[in-house]
């Protein structure tokens, strides 16, 4: 294709996206890091970061093939020619989709290797988020292979159902978000066929990462001490920092979903703003309402429940249907992370309670507020009608499904083959110490380490030494 | 001589130290603590879980003084640590057999 079809100002914008996810998995890292016990934060963050290692070379050798190859059926992509991206570096463009006012279609031509690159950080965070549910006794061997599995049988297949949206050929049959664009007939099963919306990933990354963790930390078992010893968060100033990271790099993952820097994407920016600010609201009065104390972890868990919520609806809904599903996150979230302490279920730091049950809200809210204007397809509040709700079900339930029972083989695979929790030596200890060699603080080392106290100059005879 | 010693609310030591220092005390040791009384521990919430945090910090004072002054002493830090609420600490004295200052050898009431 010709390259100058392309649009600078919007294959810039889409890359400085790609920096901004990025920036949100270190971000994930600080805030799953300060939620854990001390003796572990090396090792919590040091998940998120392999995840960026792991998940990188993945994508480029045949992860991008399999999630935007060539369509089969619906189901998985596969190219050659994308095997090691070999195929991208010719200048190809991606035809990027703007669904306007009125159904108004506008493309624009994207770099197809800035879209890969994009996409490339979904990957990576997806696998990240996982790691908050078996915080403090996976270990890490297990972990790197899980990765690299569950990125290559889970991840890739659902971006494809997801994200591959095929466009129509000429005169084509059409169907999904922006309809008379996507093709029904080739890419993935829930954008095209299906016709669900989602727009950054409300299904592939949050559903999909929180039905992975749960199925993960069922294999994987409790961890000592699990509802009978207190592990409070070591420091809540890394959860926050780690959330307002996530908030800045969301804008990127939520905005940068709408390839391209147009009035469009204006509303999914503000979208996104209100929705996480209705969350943070939300979760604070249900704290208020039931333990007397707004909390800062509140805050930041409510934050990051807005964001995980209003992930798949930030393009399809108004500013009203944006602050309801902010509002009802927060709240829903702020009651699903104690689920755990009564089923019995260890999901450390609440992947479950927070993205499954955020992305959960913010799939199925799009078939309740969705606004017609977007969705181009009724929801119950605009039109009365259940279908687009039942779709947004199927999708959701789908992914859910599939993610959570191929997560569990994956698991029982690993723990057959290496195992996958520490000793209790190395769980009591730390994993810090025994895994990584290294510990987060020095604790004590102050005035008094460092051997001898005996000073390294002599006195000078000026000094008259009183005796 | 005497020990005297005290275990106080933190935000207290400023009142204490400046009480002390009004009364001729030259010097003392402070050191952070933890644990509890009849206070007892606090409660703290997480996502909604309630977790007691059985130990309180509090910071305990040491001074070293004669034994005339010791009872003195005692009445002045427990009087400038007293807020009248539950976890104001306490304060007690108890015999030193020796003491040395380390820079000049000095031993005894010398030392103070």
């Amino acid at each position: 294709m010709d390259p100058e079809l392309i649009d600078g100002a919007n294959a810039g914008f889409v890359m400085v996206c790609a920096f901004l996810v990025l920036l949100m998995i270190p971000g994930l890292a600080f805030f799953y890091g300060g939620m854990s016990r001390s003796k572990n934060v090396l090792n919590m963050i040091m998940m998120s970061f392999s995840a960026i290692a792991i998940v990188s070379v993945l994508w480029v050798l045949y992860g991008y093939s399999l999630a935007f190859g060539t369509d089969r059926n619906g189901l998985i992509g596969f190219s050659s020619g994308l095997l090691g991206l070999t195929d991208l570096t010719d200048n190809a463009v991606f035809g990027a989709v703007e669904a306007g006012a009125d159904g108004v279609v506008n493309t624009y031509l994207l770099p197809d290797m800035i879209f890969a690159g994009f996409q490339l950080m979904f990957a990576a965070l997806t696998v990240a988020l996982i790691s908050g549910a078996v915080a403090d006794r996976m270990k890490f061997g297990a972990w790197m292979a899980f990765v690299v599995l569950w990125a290559s049988v889970v991840y890739f297949p659902v971006a494809h159902w997801v994200f591959a949206f095929g466009v129509a050929e000429e005169g084509g049959e059409a169907a999904g978000f922006a309809n008379g664009f996507f093709a029904a007939d080739t890419g993935g099963w829930i954008v095209n066929r299906l016709g669900a919306l989602d727009l950054a990933g409300g299904t592939a990354v949050h559903i999909n990462a929180g039905a992975a963790a749960l199925a993960l930390v069922l294999v994987l078992g409790r961890r000592r001490g699990f509802r009978k010893e207190p592990m409070r968060p070591h420091n809540l100033p890394f959860v926050m920092l780690g959330a307002g990271l996530l908030w800045f790099g969301w804008f990127g993952f939520n905005v940068g979903s709408t390839l391209g820097a147009t009035a469009y994407s204006g509303l999914v920016l503000m979208n996104t703003q209100v929705a996480t600010a209705a969350a943070v609201l939300g979760w604070l009065a249900i704290e208020k309402l039931r333990d007397g104390h707004m909390t800062s972890l509140g805050a930041a868990s409510g934050a990051v429940a807005g964001l995980v919520a209003i992930t798949p609806a930030c393009g399809f809904v108004n500013a009203y249907g944006a602050i309801a599903i902010g509002l009802l996150s927060g709240i829903a979230c702020a009651f699903a992370v104690t689920l755990k302490n009564r089923l019995g279920y260890d999901d450390a730091l609440d992947v479950v309670g927070v993205h499954l049950v955020g992305g959960m809200v913010g799939t199925l809210m799009i078939g309740v507020v969705g606004d017609s204007t977007h969705t181009l397809t009724d929801s119950l509040f605009f039109g009365g009608s259940l279908g687009l709700l039942g779709t947004q079900a199927i999708a959701a339930f789908a992914v859910l499904a599939y993610s959570f029972a191929v997560t569990f083989v994956i698991a029982l695979l690993l723990k057959a083959v290496m195992g996958i929790r520490v000793a209790d030596e190395e769980e009591i200890t730390g994993i810090d110490q025994m895994t990584h060699a290294e510990t987060a603080y020095e604790i004590g080392g102050g005035i008094t380490g460092g051997g001898s106290a005996t000073p390294p100059v002599t006195r000078p005879s000026s000094v008259e030494v009183s005796s | 001589m005497r020990l005297v010693t005290g275990v106080i609310k933190p935000f207290k030591l400023e009142d204490v130290k400046t009480a002390l220092e009004s009364f001729g005390v030259h010097g003392l040791t402070v050191s952070e603590v933890q644990g509890f009384g009849r206070q007892r521990g606090h409660t703290e919430v997480y996502r909604g879980a309630e977790y007691t945090v059985a130990f309180v910090p509090k910071v305990k004072i040491e001074v070293l003084v004669d034994d005339a002054d010791a009872l003195d002493i005692v009445e002045v830090i427990a009087k400038a640590a007293q807020t009248g609420s539950i976890g104001d600490g306490k304060v007690w004295s108890m015999p030193v057999d020796e003491v040395v200052r380390v820079r000049t050898g000095e031993r005894g009431v010398e030392a103070l």
